[in-house]
């Protein structure tokens, strides 16, 4: 019975643990960017144009930052939501059992590769790749880092959305055959919006994903900070801004160091409500067929 | 009365399985031909031929051939999207579309790319009227579907292979899922709706096939074992075993 117990315990320390990581993590990120703020008003950093927090003309206006992270998810979005979407209804729709049972495994391999190769890949291939027919091009881009990391999270899209259109039930498929609709049409107008909810949430789930990349970004995409919507010059990401100044020599307790926690919260912020956003769909949409 | 469709030595296999056991057979036009037989006799197989919906069964073969009008349906010309939309089909459970009833209706004459939305009101009415659901859900129609009961389901399934105006209906256990209220109301409507249409229905129900239909074929592990006009079947059979399974001895 003691041996029982003392399984007992670890198994709950170890929930303990990751919750206690989670809360100590929302800790430091809320007390750092608390003291940050008592410096930088809030209104100072959601409307300034720049930043320049390690120039000697300093300006603390996050908007850079997110354009920047916001161009380049938008550009991986752009990509990985047709291509995923369609593998996803060709794999559901269209291919025979056997093949798919082998490519979706081998999809997911994408999402498995270190993103520091991808990284590389964006900058030594994509980048001069594109030059050659857009002149002009800077060599760091949100363009080739938001193709790459639109590659990337392909599987995020057509594993879930084709998880979501394999959940809805058979006799829908058959129903819609036997009106005379071809695969296209059953497809299109019974599958997809039976599966929308899924298909949606698969969307947010890798959106999520692209704003928290980080090495991809860095590498590819410049590190100039620039509020632009322009996807041919150099922009900096929140994340790569954050790598910069870990990876820099600022010194510890500055009002600069303390700008990766305000940077930190606001790409926090981000993600939260997205996962918020995915769990609310999820969960509205969950008793459809019940 | 023509043969709206006939099956000239059909057997049908999965993979080693044979299903289906050389069956011939001629179905009356504007009739109602039951099927009745245990289950695993071959009868919903056999009635999901005529719509070659065993087609995205893996390892399906088929020998022998379906004639529909006198054309073979297994002609390697045959477009099966185009041969689905004159033949209608209502499944054992109900299966509407997660769409408003006006859109569950209208599905079909959509695919077929009709758009004038006067054409699509009238044809979604007459249909719900031929399937005696217009009174109950006439204020109702952008409801989704799946909000109305099992029976009124199965109704709304009906009149989406009616809006199409096939000449054919295929029925597999229609009422199966539904409670004895909600199945007199749809052996009503078959007794209706065969003025205007050939149908087929497969059910475990005796007394449904002995109410609504006019021909009724006895199959027994994959054979066809008697077929006549129902009332013979049901007072007079020829076969033991017909006789056996009607008055509920096996099966």
């Amino acid at each position: 019975m003691k041996k029982e117990k003392i399984i007992e315990g670890l198994l709950k320390f170890s929930a303990l643990v990751t919750i206690l990581t989670t809360v100590g993590i929302l800790y430091v990120l809320l007390s750092e960017s608390i003291s940050f703020f008592s410096e930088v008003s809030i209104w100072e950093f959601i409307t300034d144009k720049e930043w320049t927090p390690l120039f000697v003309n300093k300006h603390f206006g996050i908007m850079p930052l997110v354009m920047g992270t916001l161009l380049t998810t938008f550009i991986a979005v752009a990509v990985a939501l047709p291509i995923g979407i369609t593998i996803a209804i060709y794999l559901s729709e269209y291919a025979p059992k056997k093949f798919k049972k082998i490519v979706k495994p081998l999809l997911e391999i994408l999402a498995a590769v270190p993103t520091v190769v991808y990284g590389f890949f964006a900058l030594m291939v994509v980048t001069p790749f594109l030059q050659s027919f857009i002149p002009g091009m800077s060599g760091f881009n949100s363009l080739s880092a938001g193709i790459v990391m639109g590659i990337m999270i392909i599987p995020y899209v057509s594993s879930l959305s084709e998880d979501a259109l394999s959940a809805v039930p058979k006799s829908l498929r058959n129903a819609s055959y036997g009106m005379g609709a071809t695969r296209l049409q059953t497809a299109f107008k019974v599958m997809v919006p039976a599966a929308s909810s899924g298909i949606i949430v698969s969307v947010i789930l890798a959106f999520s994903r692209a704003i928290g990349e980080t090495m991809i970004v860095a590498i590819a995409a410049g590190q100039q900070p620039r509020l632009t919507a322009n996807p041919l010059v150099p922009v900096e990401t929140i994340t790569a801004y954050i790598v910069q100044v870990s990876l820099g020599d600022v010194a510890h307790g500055t009002l600069e160091y303390k700008t990766i926690f305000a940077a930190g919260i606001t790409l926090f912020i981000f993600t939260f409500i997205l996962n918020n956003i995915s769990f609310y769909i999820r969960k509205k949409f969950k008793e459809q067929y019940d | 009365m023509e043969n709206k469709l006939e099956a000239k030595n059909v057997s049908v296999f999965y993979g080693e399985f044979q299903a289906l056991n050389n069956i011939n057979m001629k179905f009356k036009e504007n009739a109602v031909t039951a099927l009745i037989g245990p289950s695993g006799c071959g009868k919903s197989t056999y009635l999901r031929l005529f719509n070659r919906m065993n087609d995205y069964v893996d390892s399906f073969r088929m020998e022998g051939e379906i004639l529909v009008d006198g054309n073979d349906i297994y002609n390697k010309d045959v477009l099966v999207d185009e041969l689905r939309k004159g033949i209608g089909m209502v499944f054992q459970k109900p299966n509407p579309f997660p769409k408003s009833i006006f859109e569950n209706v209208a599905y079909g004459l959509k695919i077929q790319g009709i758009k004038n939305k006067a054409v699509l009101k009238n044809r979604v009415r007459k249909a719900l009227q031929q399937a005696a659901l217009w009174d109950e859900v006439k204020n109702d129609l952008d409801k989704s579907a799946l909000e109305l009961s099992g029976g009124q389901q199965q109704r709304v399934c009906i009149a989406r292979a009616l809006a199409v105006e096939p000449s054919i209906i295929l029925m597999d256990e229609p009422t199966s899922a539904l409670d004895p209220i909600a199945t007199a109301k749809v052996e009503e409507l078959i007794h209706e709706l065969k003025k205007d249409y050939t149908i087929i229905i497969v059910t475990h129900n005796m007394q449904q096939a002995s109410r609504i239909s006019d021909y009724t074929a006895f199959f027994y592990m994959g054979d066809l074992i008697e077929y006549n006009k129902t009332d013979i079947i049901f007072t007079n059979p020829e076969h033991e075993r017909t006789q056996n399974y009607i008055t509920g001895r096996f099966g």
